[in-house]
Order: structure tokens, then C-alpha cells, then sequence
């Protein structure tokens, strides 16, 4: 799939700053005063930031209120719906912590969840479709949720919890590499199956429809990102959970040990998610004599 | 809204013969010339005269070369389009409701003025029968001609797709495959139809009809030569008379 920017800008921001909210929510941490001002605010930027990335993506941004109707089917709409829920749900709490300094903890509470639950809906956007066998497994959620979870507690120092975090994130971004790579060939569909003209020999593609390219190879076809993917991998898992860790367990203390987690870590998930939309194989590919083994 | 219904009236669709399909795109060409001009924004084309040309098109013919285990490889041109599923995934991804299965008949639409062109449709879709369109900023998909199919200012024999209408080699039909006894759910069950993907669960309304397999030359005649020579038996008609006639002299 073609890894665009202004998706993978979404899911990292948004995880990012709805993991923030998470735990501010769920009073992991309660500031007050400024400090509230600005933990909220970040969280709060940075959830709006990621979406309004997405807004990027889309051919017509103006209609995107439509995006909100259709939550009895469409996990796109639903993460929509939770996002807005959550950010409202969300700011007598905040709003109480920065100018009286009383939280309001059932609310923070169900904002908290909500946040989780947005973070599960823009990973089941990508998880529920069967077209696409990389991302259609629960190891896509698990990896999205931790990736929040992780970055969130990097963002208010939670070390000991940022510490089991990162080890978890690590384990589940391997284990998504390692069961994403055979899940093409699990789902059993090949070339023949998809012309239905295996009972007669091998398929291959003669000639392509069009001498040049179009909209479905762009966008489903994919492959010059996977050109470096080992190296990839390499770096989202070293950056994203191996460095963090080590800097927290060297300093746990110092200032600029957590910072330079902080970075490492959003950078390591920045090449995970390009990866995640790079290496992702569509089954429209075998038309085109793609994923062919 | 989005949801899928339970049952659809009709199942309007299409049946491919891969047998006598030749390959020609003359269905690409119509398909783009009609919807480019009738329902919805145009089907675009960007640099169309230049070095990268590229555009949007509803149908598109592959060519695959099918080799058998024992005997010679074969040509299959393979003409695709939307199957208007009866499990369409795309229409249950999409966010704003602008995808829909009409009840009534089965066509997959897209309502062109709720599209945001998100794109998650086109993500959903196993066959890539969907297509955003580079100017308009909207998906496009087959409508299985729903401006022709039903059109009363049309004659009667236009009332079909016009990928059907145009088809030199008669590959393409159009019918209710709902109706076990229509002419296509018949032709269907005589030629062993089937369909596409199905691991994916999507249930295609369309049909593709397999090739029908080649005769085979069981040994070779002693002079193959003699038989290019020109011969005048079993000459009827005048120029046969006339030769009996001249043999005579």
C-alpha cells in the first residue's frame, strides 16, 4: 500500500496525543494550574494535529461532517464519532484541573476509555480489511494501542511503566513483522484463484491493461518502500523501544536521557508505520502479476 | 446508509466469456466514452497526449497466459469491472453513506456529492474496481450503466451496458442472475460460471464463464502440404459444372 504521509502523520500523532490524554484522563497524573494548560494542550494538539493530517488525504475535505453518520458499519466513521467524544468528554477535566484545580475523575475516567477506543478504531480501519492479509490481524490493534500506550507514558515520564511498555511494543511490533509475513500466502490467494483459471494451468500476466500506470498500482501496488525493509525494521525496532529503554535504564533521572527517548521513540514509530502501509500487500496486486510466488 | 441489504430484489450483473473474449478493450473504450458523458463527474485523464499518460477507467482487460501441465500455453484476455457483490466490502467501509447497494436491483453506486474520496473503499475492494478520480477528487465505479439500463429515450436493444452493447465478439451479458431462469443465469449453469476471489467472501453477482477446453490434433497427416493444395472436389455450383465440363473435353 502506498505509504502516504499525511496517514502516517495521523496515526502517529494521534496515537501519540490520545495516549497522552489516556492517562490524563485516567489520573495517571493530575496537574494543575499551567502545567495542566499545557499537558492538555499538547495532548489535545496533538490528537487535532493528527487529524487534521488526515483531512490531507481526503479528495474533499469540506464534506468530512459526513464522515460522522455512518458508525453502525464503518470503522472509519466510528473513530471519527470517538474522537470527537473523547476530546469533548474530556474537557470539564481538563478544564477543571487548569483553572480550579479539581479534576473531575468519572469523566476523565470514561475519556480515558474512549481514548482507547479511538486508538482501536483507527487500527480496525486498517485491520478489518480481508484485502489486505498483512493488516488483517489482531497483532495490527495490539501493535497500534501499545505504540500509544508507549508513547504516552514517554510523554509524562512515567518510567517504570514506559519501561514494560517498551518491552511489550518491541514484542508486538517483531511478532507483527514475523506473522505478517506469512499471512499473504495463509490466506491462499494466488493468481489462479483470483482469475479462476488454476484448473487449467499456471497463470501469468501477458500484458497489463495499460502501457502506463494508474490509480489502483499507485495506491495499492506499493514496492519501492519495501526495497529497505529489513533495514527498516531494524531502525523501528532499535529506535522505537531498544534505545528508549536503554537511555531510561542508563538516566533514569536525567532530563536529557528522557528527551532523547522521547525523540528516538517517535522516530522508531515513524518507520514502523511507513513500513506498516509499505509492506502491506493488497490481493488486487495478483491482477497484476504481483505477490506471485 | 451504508449497511447492506438483507436481500436485494434483483441481482443485476454481468457474465464474461472468457472463451470468446478476443482481447479487443473495444468494452474499455465504450465503458469510458459513455460514462465520461452521462452520470457523474467525467472519467479523467491527466497528461492523455503526453510521456505518463494516465486516467480513470471502470473496466480494464488483462491478458494471462494459462500453461497447462502437459500441452500448449493459452491466451486469456480478462475484461474486469465491478462484480456488484452481494457482500460488498466496500460499501460497508465507507464513512459518509456515499456508497450504497441498491435494494431494488443490486447495483453498487456511489453518491458522487456525499464521496469525501477517503479512498478506504477502493482499499476494501479485492478486484481493484474502483477508482478515485485524479480531477474530480471522487470515487468511480461501475454503475452497470444504470443511466442506459432503465433509459426510456433509448431503443429498446441500447437498454443494455455499454461494455454489452459493444462487445464485437458476444462475450459480454447482462441479465438478472437472480432469476434462475433469466438467459444468463442459464448460460451460467451450462458453462460451469464462476467466481472471482472467493476466499474473500464477497459473493459476486457477476460470472465469469471458463474457457471451454481446446481440441487437441491426435496424430499428424503423412504430407501436411497436401493439404494446402488447391483442390476442386466437392466443387458445386457453376465453378464446379464448369470444371466437370472442361475435365470432359
Amino acid at each position: 500500500m502506498h505509504p502516504a504521509p499525511s496517514i502516517i502523520a495521523f496515526t502517529v500523532l494521534s496515537g501519540l496525543g490520545l495516549g497522552l490524554l489516556a492517562y490524563l484522563g485516567a489520573g495517571l497524573a493530575s496537574p494543575t494550574g499551567w502545567a495542566a494548560f499545557f499537558w492538555f494542550g499538547l495532548g489535545y494538539g496533538l490528537t487535532l494535529a493528527g487529524l487534521a493530517a488526515s483531512s490531507f488525504h481526503l479528495g474533499h475535505p469540506e464534506r468530512a461532517l459526513k464522515a460522522f453518520s455512518q458508525w453502525r458499519t464503518s470503522w472509519l466513521s466510528r473513530e471519527a464519532v470517538l474522537a470527537t467524544a473523547t476530546l469533548l468528554c474530556l474537557a470539564p477535566h481538563a478544564a477543571g484541573l487548569v483553572f480550579w484545580g479539581r479534576p473531575q475523575p468519572a469523566l476523565g475516567l470514561i475519556a480515558a476509555f474512549l481514548a482507547l477506543q479511538t486508538v482501536l478504531a483507527t487500527a480496525m480501519i486498517y485491520a478489518q480489511l480481508r484485502t489486505v492479509p498483512r493488516w488483517n490481524h489482531w497483532n495490527t490493534p495490539t501493535v497500534f494501542l501499545l505504540a500509544a500506550l508507549t508513547g504516552g507514558a514517554l510523554l509524562l515520564r512515567a518510567v517504570p511503566l514506559a519501561q514494560l511498555l517498551l518491552a511489550m511494543l518491541a514484542l508486538a511490533m517483531v511478532a507483527h513483522w514475523v506473522i505478517g509475513d506469512q499471512r499473504f500466502a495463509a490466506e491462499g490467494i494466488t493468481s489462479e484463484s483470483a482469475t479462476g483459471l488454476g484448473a487449467r494451468g499456471a497463470v501469468r500476466l501477458l500484458e497489463p491493461p495499460h502501457t502506463g500506470p494508474n490509480y489502483l498500482l499507485r495506491e495499492m501496488a506499493h514496492v519501492v518502500g519495501r526495497r529497505h525493509a529489513l533495514k527498516l525494521r531494524v531502525i523501528a525496532l532499535v529506535c522505537g523501544a531498544i534505545l528508549p529503554s536503554l537511555a531510561l535504564w542508563a538516566a533514569p533521572e536525567a532530563l536529557v536521557a528522557w528527551l532523547l527517548a522521547l525523540v528516538l521513540h517517535v522516530l522508531g514509530v515513524l518507520a514502523q508505520r511507513w513500513l506498516f502501509f509499505a509492506e502491506a500487500e493488497h490481493v488486487m496486486g495478483l491482477y497484476y502479476g504481483l505477490h506471485s510466488t | 446508509m451504508t449497511a447492506l441489504p438483507a436481500t436485494t430484489e434483483r441481482k443485476l450483473g454481468l457474465v464474461i466469456d472468457l472463451d470468446t473474449c478476443v482481447g479487443c478493450h473495444a468494452c474499455v473504450v465504450a465503458c469510458k466514452g459513455w460514462n465520461t458523458e452521462n452520470y457523474g463527474a467525467p472519467l479523467s485523464d491527466s497528461d492523455a497526449y503526453g510521456p505518463e499518460p494516465v486516467g480513470s477507467f471502470l473496466n480494464r482487460v488483462h491478458s494471462y497466459e494459462v500453461t497447462p501441465p502437459q500441452g500448449a500455453p493459452q491466451i486469456v484476455h480478462f475484461p474486469k469491472s465491478c462484480l456488484h457483490c452481494e457482500n460488498a466490502p466496500c460499501v460497508t467501509v465507507c464513512p459518509t453513506g456515499a456508497s450504497y447497494k441498491r435494494q431494488e436491483d443490486g447495483i453498487v453506486l456511489v453518491n458522487e456529492a456525499d464521496c469525501i474520496g477517503c479512498g478506504l473503499c477502493a482499499w476494501a475492494c479485492p478486484y481493484g474496481a474502483r477508482e478515485m478520480d485524479a480531477a474530480a477528487g471522487v470515487m468511480k465505479k461501475c454503475t452497470l450503466c444504470v443511466d442506459r439500463i432503465y433509459n426510456q429515450n433509448l431503443p429498446e436493444e441500447d437498454r443494455e451496458p455499454a461494455c454489452v452493447r459493444t462487445c464485437p465478439a458476444g462475450a459480454r451479458h447482462f441479465g438478472d442472475l437472480g432469476d434462475p431462469q433469466s438467459a444468463v443465469s442459464l448460460l451460467v449453469a451450462a458453462r460451469g460460471g464462476m467466481d472471482l476471489m472467493p476466499e474473500q467472501g464477497t459473493k459476486p453477482v457477476n460470472k465469469y464463464l471458463p474457457p471451454r477446453p481446446r481440441d487437441t490434433l491426435r496424430a499428424a497427416p503423412d504430407n501436411l502440404a497436401a493439404l494446402c493444395e488447391p483442390t476442386t472436389e466437392g466443387l458445386g455450383g457453376f465453378l464446379g459444372w464448369l470444371d466437370r465440363t472442361l475435365e470432359r473435353l
